[in-house]
């Protein structure tokens, strides 16, 4: 609509055109963001099938049988300590430290790493007693879900390996400081999504 | 039909090649191989032609440097173009095959095409003109127009944007491979279980892998445009001071980012369960297979908005346009737009309200589906409001805007129809549904993208298309629209359901000749499109145009036609919503034509056609289980991506002697281009 009346009070110019190139901009943490949002919707899925699929037992075990508790809480612990230990990174690349860095992201990697172990000793431990992914619906959504996620953890992991080197070799710079960020938001957001399977999928679970 | 097990050979044999083997290829006498293998000496024969023509003329770096590694938002639009239209003629054939079967299978005539042929050929249709059609021409025509509109240099990931074409891509090439090697699905264009569980063979796996390739494109487009929006605006341009074609595109890439996952997941639920033997959606062991009819929904729901938002917005740039005044209710429109978007994520139930959630539910959905007829009523009388007492130029856009209008009301009323619970437990599954969703996909999807075609190929080439076979064009496919879907509309009513390949009903033959007639009709409106594109290409010195043609109202019309890589040379500063109108008036359209600065461009790079290729090649082996190549290339792309990852020089610099050079003559300086590149 063209109802703006012309500034005639001033007696400069119009200025139609920028004389000087814009200044750059960055998208890619808020690009990240939608990123997360729409792997977010992804474990939505995963979740709505667990909750419809979570008492079809057929036949097979139930919840209260096959899940694991007290490894849960190690696991827990070790996924939950990880994401405390990548800020203590995060705080350390602020002050453009970069060997207290890199010891802190190997930290917050091994303990991630642990987690995965376990989550697979967890899993052999269980289809070794027949409780299967083919066994029951149950299952499925259970194996799919909590697999999906330990898939998330194993690709933070090699993504921190791999910028680990970066830094190693060119140090803190403005791209790796991108790129950490956004490796930062992934572990923080793999530590949220597993609240929602820790609580849901094995504290409820349990219970059904 | 093919099995879903290994073939009974050697071991080695079966580790090499996984399930595929000779009985794969359609090398038999009967008539389904035949028109295959007539349809692939027709592919080859193409296919040699273009391969040796662009050999004769020593294109390929040219094509290899300036469009395959290219990340210009502006040639990967023109390349999603060229690919939409070209699947456009492969999924047309697809319909005149169904057309034709249909009107001839009638009493003791079984017609030309066995049922698991015709299943296969319904299946490939839907999922083509969805996926590769209509995604693919409107991806394109974000990606070329909205960095124009808002004043930006380039998108905001301009290789994700080069990936995500080249993904859609891979997944072209699987489902064109699946004409030829093996079967292609025949669950649908939705893949619905239990007859895409474990049961089908490969055809499945090719729907599947070619899905996700394309799906991981749209997503990374729309994550790309969401962005680009936000951040890349021109100073002065507020969000209510944004052209309605952002607008849409914003919506409609947030639409993406929100609703692609749910597809991704809901086949990679249904490829676990195909490929591991669980239980998702089997019928027997607790797997419920409404559970995924309802994720698929929840995702393809929201899409059909995905295809129709970016066209209200081309038909919110062209009616201001050719009728020579601003758009009416420019807030109603962005606000019926958001709307739009809200509720297209609340209604997605109404495609199955047979599954019997009850009549709370079933009120719930059909209140929400009447509801969203409201936001596009208001943009239907915005629309017409606009016209009123406008100085009206029936030029070949507008006569798309004028077919859309009429077209896409009388389906909006059908699907207002259906909403209706108590009428949908008739009408589901009718041929009157297939009747309505080609009239609002065809008359407000397709129709747009033709006036957008005609609307913006001055910009992107420099000189008009056709008047003359533009109308032809437009008339053939309204007319034949009619013909076609009217007679579906009749039978609908009178219960044929959808999806059959022979008929015993005699009566129904003249309606079914009539649609036939009417599919004729739009043949000969894809004749004319590319009739009318080749006779302009020929004519191109007598209807060049200048750079703003049809005195546009928004800021792609104050760059160059083509625009140079750079878009720009000075980004303009924003005091209205129609900037380069407000530009035009109070004298802004003299650009400056001294100053120029360095511009910092992004480089091309080859690892989007690496990366997609990597996954169309695993795609492949997946569905032969050929597992060995499987792991292989899928470790192949982990490692592409970290390769990139260790390119940090994604950057060139154009210089200023470079840019003052194009902007005084509208050409690069051939020696100073290697400079710039």
């Amino acid at each position: 609509m063209n109802t703006t009346t012309i500034d005639t009070t001033g007696s400069a110019p119009i200025e139609f055109y920028c004389r000087q190139e814009p200044p750059a901009h960055n998208g890619t943490l808020l690009g990240f963001w939608f990123y997360l949002m729409s792997d977010c919707f992804i474990f939505a899925s995963l979740f709505v099938a667990n909750a419809m699929l979570g008492t079809n037992y057929a036949g097979g075990p139930t919840g209260a049988e096959v899940l694991d508790i007290p490894g849960l809480a190690l696991n827990t612990a070790l996924l939950l300590v990880s994401s405390v230990v990548f800020g203590f990174a995060m705080l350390e690349m602020a002050r453009q430290r970069k060997g207290a860095m890199l010891g802190w992201l190997a930290l917050a990697g091994l303990f991630a790493a642990a987690f995965v172990g376990l989550e697979i000793h967890e899993f052999i431990g269980m289809i070794a007693a027949g409780a299967t992914p083919e066994r029951s619906a149950f299952l499925t959504s259970f194996f799919v879900l909590v697999g999906t996620h330990g898939f998330h953890v194993t690709m933070g992991i090699i993504w921190l390996i791999v910028l680990m080197v970066q830094a190693g070799r060119s140090g803190i710079t403005e791209v790796n400081i991108r790129r950490l960020r956004c490796l930062s938001m992934f572990w923080h957001f793999l530590d949220l999504v597993w609240i929602g399977v820790f609580s849901y999928v094995y504290l409820i679970g349990v219970l059904r | 039909m093919l099995p879903h097990t290994m073939p009974h050979r050697a071991a080695i044999w079966n580790f090499i090649f996984g399930r595929l083997s000779l009985a794969a290829f359609p090398l038999g006498s009967n008539l389904e191989d035949r028109i295959v293998q007539f349809t692939f000496i027709g592919v080859v024969v193409i296919g040699v032609a273009i391969l040796a023509a662009i050999t004769k003329y020593r294109k390929w770096g040219y094509l290899w440097r300036e469009w395959f590694t290219t990340v210009d938002h502006k040639k990967l639009g023109i390349m999603y173009m060229i690919l939409g239209t070209v699947m456009l003629v492969r999924g047309f054939a697809d319909a005149i095959m169904m057309r034709s079967q249909q009107a001839f299978a009638f009493g003791a005539n079984m017609g030309y095409l066995p049922p698991h042929h015709f299943d296969q050929i319904f299946s490939a249709h839907g999922s083509i003109m969805i996926f590769f059609v209509a995604m693919a021409y409107i991806i394109g025509l974000m990606n070329y127009v909205m960095p124009l509109q808002i004043g930006s240099r380039d998108v905001a990931f301009p290789y994700l944007n080069n990936l995500g074409f080249w993904l859609t891509f891979g997944g072209v090439v699987l489902f064109m491979i699946s004409l030829f090697v093996g079967d292609f699905s025949t669950a649908g264009w939705l893949g619905y279980p239990p007859v895409s569980e474990l049961q089908q063979g490969p055809g499945v796996d090719y729907y599947i892998w070619g899905l996700q390739l394309s799906g991981v494109g749209s997503l990374l487009s729309g994550i790309n445009f969401v962005v680009t929006i936000l951040k890349m605006r021109a100073p002065g341009m507020t969000l209510m001071k944004m052209p309605v074609f952002t607008w849409t595109t914003l919506c409609t890439s947030g639409l993406i980012v929100v609703s692609f996952p749910f597809l991704t997941a809901s086949l990679l639920m249904l490829s676990i369960d195909r490929y591991l033997g669980t239980h998702f959606f089997t019928s027997g062991m607790g797997g419920n297979l409404m559970l995924y009819i309802n994720l698929i929904w929840v995702w393809g729901h929201p899409e059909v908005y995905i295809l129709i938002l970016p066209l209200f917005g081309v038909y919110s740039e062209i009616v201001p346009t050719f009728s020579k005044k601003p758009l009416f209710g420019y807030s109603s429109m962005v606000y019926a737009t958001v709307a739009i978007m809200v509720l297209s994520y609340l209604v997605w139930l109404h495609h199955f309200f047979t599954m019997g959630s009850g009549p709370a539910v079933n009120s719930f959905f059909s209140l929400t589906t009447m509801l969203i007829s409201i936001p596009t009523g208001v943009k239907i009388f915005n629309w017409l409001f606009t016209m009123y007492r406008g100085r009206v130029h029936l030029s070949v856009p507008m006569l798309w805007v004028l077919g859309f209008l009429f077209t896409f009301s009388l389906g909006g009323m059908t699907g207002v129809m259906l909403s209706v619970a108590p009428a949908d437990f008739l009408l589901h599954n009718s041929l009157f549904l297939v009747a309505h969703f080609h009239n609002v996909i065809i008359g407000g999807v397709v129709f747009g993208i033709f006036a957008a075609i005609n609307y913006w190929f001055p910009k992107a080439f420099g000189f008009k298309l056709n008047e003359f076979w533009g109308k032809v064009t437009f008339w053939c496919w309204f007319i034949g629209f009619w013909v076609a879907f009217g007679p579906l509309y009749i039978m609908g009513l009178m219960g044929v359901t959808r999806r059959l390949s022979h008929f015993t009903d005699m009566s129904l033959q003249k309606w079914e000749i009539a649609a036939w007639i009417g599919a004729l009709i739009i043949f000969c409106g894809i004749a004319a499109f590319i009739i009318q594109i080749a006779v302009s290409i020929k004519d191109r010195k007598k209807l060049a145009c200048g750079n703003d043609p049809w005195d546009g109202r928004t800021l792609e019309w104050s760059t160059s036609s083509p625009p140079p890589e750079y878009n720009f040379a000075f980004i303009p500063n924003v005091r209205d919503r129609d900037a380069w109108m407000d530009m035009k008036e109070n004298g802004g359209d003299r650009r400056p034509m001294e100053g120029f600065n360095l511009i910092h461009m992004p480089k091309n790079t080859a690892s989007g056609v690496v990366i997609a290729a990597l996954g169309c090649i695993c795609g492949f082996a997946l569905t032969w289980f050929i597992w060995w190549l499987a792991i292989a290339s899928f470790i192949g792309i982990f490692v592409a991506i970290i390769v990139h990852a260790f390119t940090y020089r994604s950057d060139h610099h154009i210089p200023a002697a470079d840019v003052s050079h194009f902007e005084h003559t509208g050409n690069w300086n051939p020696e100073q281009q290697g400079v710039a590149a």
